[in-house]
């Protein structure tokens, strides 16, 4: 039986991505932990995260997940998810400039106010509710149509220094990463867990995912 | 492309079962929370809440063990309101399955409990309720004051700076009620909405007084809402969630069709 350890560190609900991961593959051995080793152990890591980044990057450097992370980041299929993709940028510009992971290369910034979309409507911020996701070819896609609508709350967002990485935009008006890719690493901006059919294909094909593009 | 407008089906749920009272008296039954949850998810529901109006404290558990099941197989944003006063009980519903909670009397009794709330947990899962009744004569500038318990307690206190208050103290969105229009099915009352989401950066759910699809539509175009809530044109089926959504794209509002 293949096995998916999400992260615990303490940063938001953890049953609702845990239930989601259950629901999407039911031959999955799904764990909620915390422990270096546990994670270390899995054959698949999901990195989800809600709240400020500030207080999650804390919590990840004190108990020493920090480095479980960039390691399993190398090693074996990685999902960060909203907050858990946020982390993975060099730093965030929330909480004046947080160091973060630097597993991709860029920032994480702030929507710009006042944001409009092209008929002159105020658009509000946070980024709540379902918009609709462009993706570049990759395994995690695989029967979800191009052009779905996802589960989005949240109010800054993945600059990455190379296109190369993004995997899907979103836009808000303009667009933005709302999906990263390189080698064995996958994050999403938008909650899948949340994103009825269209999110639980793609935890299911995450379980599937051998960590290969 | 854009963010769809959401429609948001809202369970009032009396003690296990999902009951909808017309201005919050004459309640009927509607049925079983985890089996119309169920039908919303298949019909394209955005998000699903569910406003606990259990009076006793002790059946307050029954709530908690509906969103563990609704969330066990319904995996679109659940919304969890009625009596949440401390931030035990939000963990409680959160633990349960919930992604957000909506606070109403706790926050006009102690607005600091906002503050408390959203740092503790993010503004993602805060959901300030609103419920507001219009207080200015005919022939006066249109004012609105909150109410409490239900509609019959006046505070006083205006509601379009309410809302920019409860934002400022970390409020993600605003559930707006018209006690004026609640069960009446005469439509939202769409000056307050839109006074209410034009003063606020977050966004605004509208509700109270749907009657037909219509007036979800003029909810979004004419009241700026952002999302738009209905409980008994859903639950007694004269409408499913993918006509409302059909007729709101016909009006030329961006939906989730699924």
């Amino acid at each position: 039986m293949s096995s998916v350890a999400v992260i615990d560190y303490g940063m938001g609900n953890l049953h609702s991505i845990a239930k989601a991961l259950q629901h999407a593959a039911p031959q999955v051995d799904v764990r909620i932990v915390s422990d270096a080793d546990a994670i270390l152990h899995a054959d698949r890591v999901v990195f989800p995260g809600v709240g400020a980044i500030r207080d999650c990057m804390q919590a990840l450097n004190q108990s020493g997940l920090s480095e479980v992370i960039k390691s399993v980041a190398e090693t074996k299929p990685l999902l960060g998810i909203c907050l858990g993709m946020q982390a993975l940028l060099t730093d965030s510009e929330e909480n004046g400039n947080t160091q973060c992971l630097n597993i991709f290369s860029g920032h994480v910034v702030h929507f710009r106010e006042p944001l409009e979309d092209s008929v002159g409507n105020r658009l509000k911020i946070p980024h709540m509710g379902w918009n609709q996701v462009h993706f570049a070819p990759h395994p995690l896609w695989d029967g979800i149509a191009q052009d779905s609508r996802f589960y989005f709350v949240h109010s800054y967002y993945a600059c990455p220094d190379e296109t190369s990485v993004v995997a899907a935009t979103t836009d808000y008006p303009d667009p933005f990463a709302c999906a990263l890719a390189r080698n064995n690493v996958f994050a999403v901006q938008f909650h899948p867990e949340k994103s009825q059919a269209a999110g639980l294909q793609l935890l299911k094909n995450f379980l599937h995912w051998n960590g290969q593009v | 492309m854009s963010l769809a407008k959401r429609i948001i089906p809202c369970l009032d749920v009396d003690n296990g079962r999902v009951v909808k009272g017309v201005k919050f008296v004459d309640i009927r039954d509607a049925g079983d929370p985890v089996e119309i949850a169920r039908r919303y998810d298949r019909e394209g529901a955005d998000e699903i809440t569910f406003l606990d109006i259990t009076a006793t404290h002790h059946d307050r558990d029954t709530i908690v063990h509906v969103v563990e099941q609704v969330a066990g197989e319904v995996f679109i944003p659940l919304t969890v309101g009625g009596g949440i006063r401390t931030l035990d009980d939000i963990r409680r519903m959160l633990n349960a399955g919930a992604d957000k909670v909506g606070i109403n009397s706790a926050a006009v009794s102690n607005p600091e409990f906002v503050r408390e709330a959203a740092e503790r947990f993010g503004s993602q899962c805060i959901v300030v309720a609103i419920d507001a009744k219009k207080v200015s004569q005919p022939g006066e500038d249109n004012r609105w004051e909150i109410f409490t318990h239900g509609g019959r307690k006046a505070t006083g206190i205006d509601a379009v700076e309410w809302a920019k208050k409860m934002v400022a103290y970390g409020a993600g969105e605003i559930l707006l009620t018209s006690m004026d229009r609640d069960g009446t099915r005469e439509g939202f009352d769409l000056l307050l909405t839109r006074a209410i989401s034009e003063a606020v950066p977050v966004p605004v759910i509208a509700s109270g007084g749907v009657g037909n699809l219509d007036h979800l539509a003029e909810g979004v175009i004419e009241g700026k809402a952002d999302a738009v809530l209905a409980a008994s044109i859903f639950h007694f089926a004269e409408y499913s969630i993918q006509q409302a959504k059909e007729h709101m794209a016909s009006r030329g509002i961006e939906v989730r069709l699924t």
